[in-house]
């Protein structure tokens, strides 16, 4: 999965959490979760659709490294097919 | 044609929190024509404060829908026909009748049948207490009035309160203070429905404040223990199967109140009614304002998986508007967890007419003294009990933050 194929699909599901966020204004480099205002629950549904739309199930302990748009970006452009 | 000997029933606006005065049909999930059973959706209906699904209690066939959409009906007003096939009728819980919200209305546990899945258990109306029964006409005349229908004898059929009997309750009791009116919202105008959703938290919260005497209790949890088990359990499972730490104090807070059953119920017209099964509510903030707090159906018979995919459930569904009827009016105790806001602690307002809320503030690392005396650092959470104390005191409250302590610190056995 290209890096702009990751970004679109973050996008698309986060946007169904924070319908209100343009997500074109964002600060990849900051926390995501934060700027979108969504919850633990939140976070975690949207983590099982990413899991559901390419596989990629993102453990715990890689929570971390999926903080910011670019770093999850990445993270999924990395392992996606 | 069995049906046609069978009994026609009203299926009616039912009451969806104490907070309700009427709902706007959205959709209709049914036909006239449509064969239904107990549980089944029937119509999709919005409220100031959210939208939400209506079961039926009443199986049969739908003879007509008198409502349409975009219709606003009173709570209690009829929405549809049902037509039972004779024979299979017994005696149904009866189709609520509402109390005057601008009195002192409860939600209508009437409607909190068990999930269909549960095996029939008695209705809750019963257990948790009679409404009174009125004619819609008799309805009106309270409500204009801020008559507690409740507190009047009805001298129709069946003790049924009629439009005079409330006449004369007018003229003989001082008009009750009326609970604010939230006023209707147009479904397009999401500001204004916000506006809209946060008047009916206001006029709940207001209520609450001036009817229960609150007291409050605090503890400290050492949540180090019960948060490393979680992560042991969650690092082997898919993303869909993982609990977070509200699910283990949902999990833990039904055990605990093993120790304190009579924090679970409802206080309504002068006592209180414990409640046969813990319908848990869930305080979740809407997006764009508002706060619901639907309920996880009889969690205290959930193991922590469905009590986890009850919350996911519940949120995702409160996003979209698809919560029951019977999920929105039957909580018996609310829990209220600020755990992504940062916040040491929360002192919760209890929602009408339940007596008690748990709320959990943000687990953070904090200095602790161990049981040998020695200075550490453990994750701790803030636990605080609001409650009625015209039920309960602080001696029983204090026994419940005992126990939830407790079982926090065997999180393995919590499962």
């Amino acid at each position: 999965m290209t890096n702009e194929a990751a970004r679109a699909l973050l996008a698309e599901v986060f946007r169904r959490f924070a319908p209100e966020v343009d997500f074109g204004s964002i600060d990849p480099r900051a926390d995501l979760r934060e700027q979108l205002d969504i919850d633990s629950l939140d976070f975690l549904n949207a983590l099982v659709a990413i899991h559901e739309r390419t596989g990629v199930d993102i453990p715990e302990s890689d929570y971390a490294q999926v903080a910011t748009l670019d770093a999850a970006a990445a993270y999924l452009a990395a392992r996606a097919r | 044609m069995p049906d046609a000997t069978g009994a026609t029933h009203e299926f009616r606006m039912p009451s969806l929190g104490a907070d309700m005065e009427a709902g706007r049909i959205v959709r209709w999930r049914v036909a006239p024509g449509d064969r239904v059973a107990r549980g089944d959706i029937v119509v999709e209906v919005e409220t100031d404060k959210a939208e939400m699904e209506v079961e039926t209690f009443q199986e049969g066939v739908i003879e007509r829908l008198v409502a349409v959409v975009g219709d606003k009906v009173p709570v209690g007003g009829p929405l549809a026909m049902i037509r039972s096939p004779s024979g299979a009728l017994r005696e149904a819980p009866a189709p609520p009748v509402a109390t005057s919200p601008a009195a002192a209305a409860p939600p209508a546990p009437a409607r909190a049948a068990p999930p269909p899945s549960s095996p029939p258990a008695p209705s809750p109306a019963r257990a948790l207490g009679e409404r009174a029964r009125a004619t819609p006409l008799a309805r009106r005349i309270a409500e204009a009035s801020g008559v507690d229908l409740q507190a009047i004898a009805g001298t129709g059929p069946a003790g049924a309160i009629t439009a005079d009997d409330v006449r004369a309750a007018t003229a003989a009791t001082p008009r009750a203070p009326s609970a604010p009116a939230a006023s209707p919202a147009p479904v397009a105008a999401s500001a204004e429905r916000s506006a809209a959703r946060q008047r009916v938290v206001a006029a709940l919260m207001e209520r609450s404040k001036r009817e229960i005497p609150h007291y409050y209790l605090n503890a400290s949890i050492d949540l180090t223990a019960a948060l490393a088990w979680l992560e042991e359990r969650n690092r082997e499972r898919p993303v869909a199967d993982r609990v977070l730490p509200a699910a283990l104090l949902c999990r833990a807070v039904a055990r605990a109140l093993e120790a304190a059953p009579e924090l679970s119920g409802h206080y309504e017209a002068g006592s209180f009614r414990p409640a046969p099964a813990l319908h848990l509510g869930i305080a979740i903030a809407l997006r764009g304002g508002g706060l619901i707090a639907p309920a996880i159906l009889d969690a205290a018979a959930k193991p922590l998986s469905e009590l986890m995919r009850g919350l996911r459930d519940l949120g995702e569904r409160a996003r979209n508007g698809k919560l029951r009827a019977s999920e929105m009016a039957s909580a018996t105790l609310t829990v209220t967890s600020l755990g992504d806001g940062g916040v040491d602690s929360v002192q919760a307002v209890i929602y009408p007419p339940q007596v008690a809320i748990i709320g959990f503030g943000t687990p953070a690392p904090r200095p602790w003294v161990d049981r040998e005396g020695g200075l550490c650092v453990r994750t701790i959470v803030q636990a605080t009990l609001a409650a009625d104390h015209r039920v309960s005191n602080g001696h029983r409250g204090a026994r419940f933050l005992k126990a939830l302590e407790r079982a926090l610190q065997n999180p393995e056995q919590l499962t």
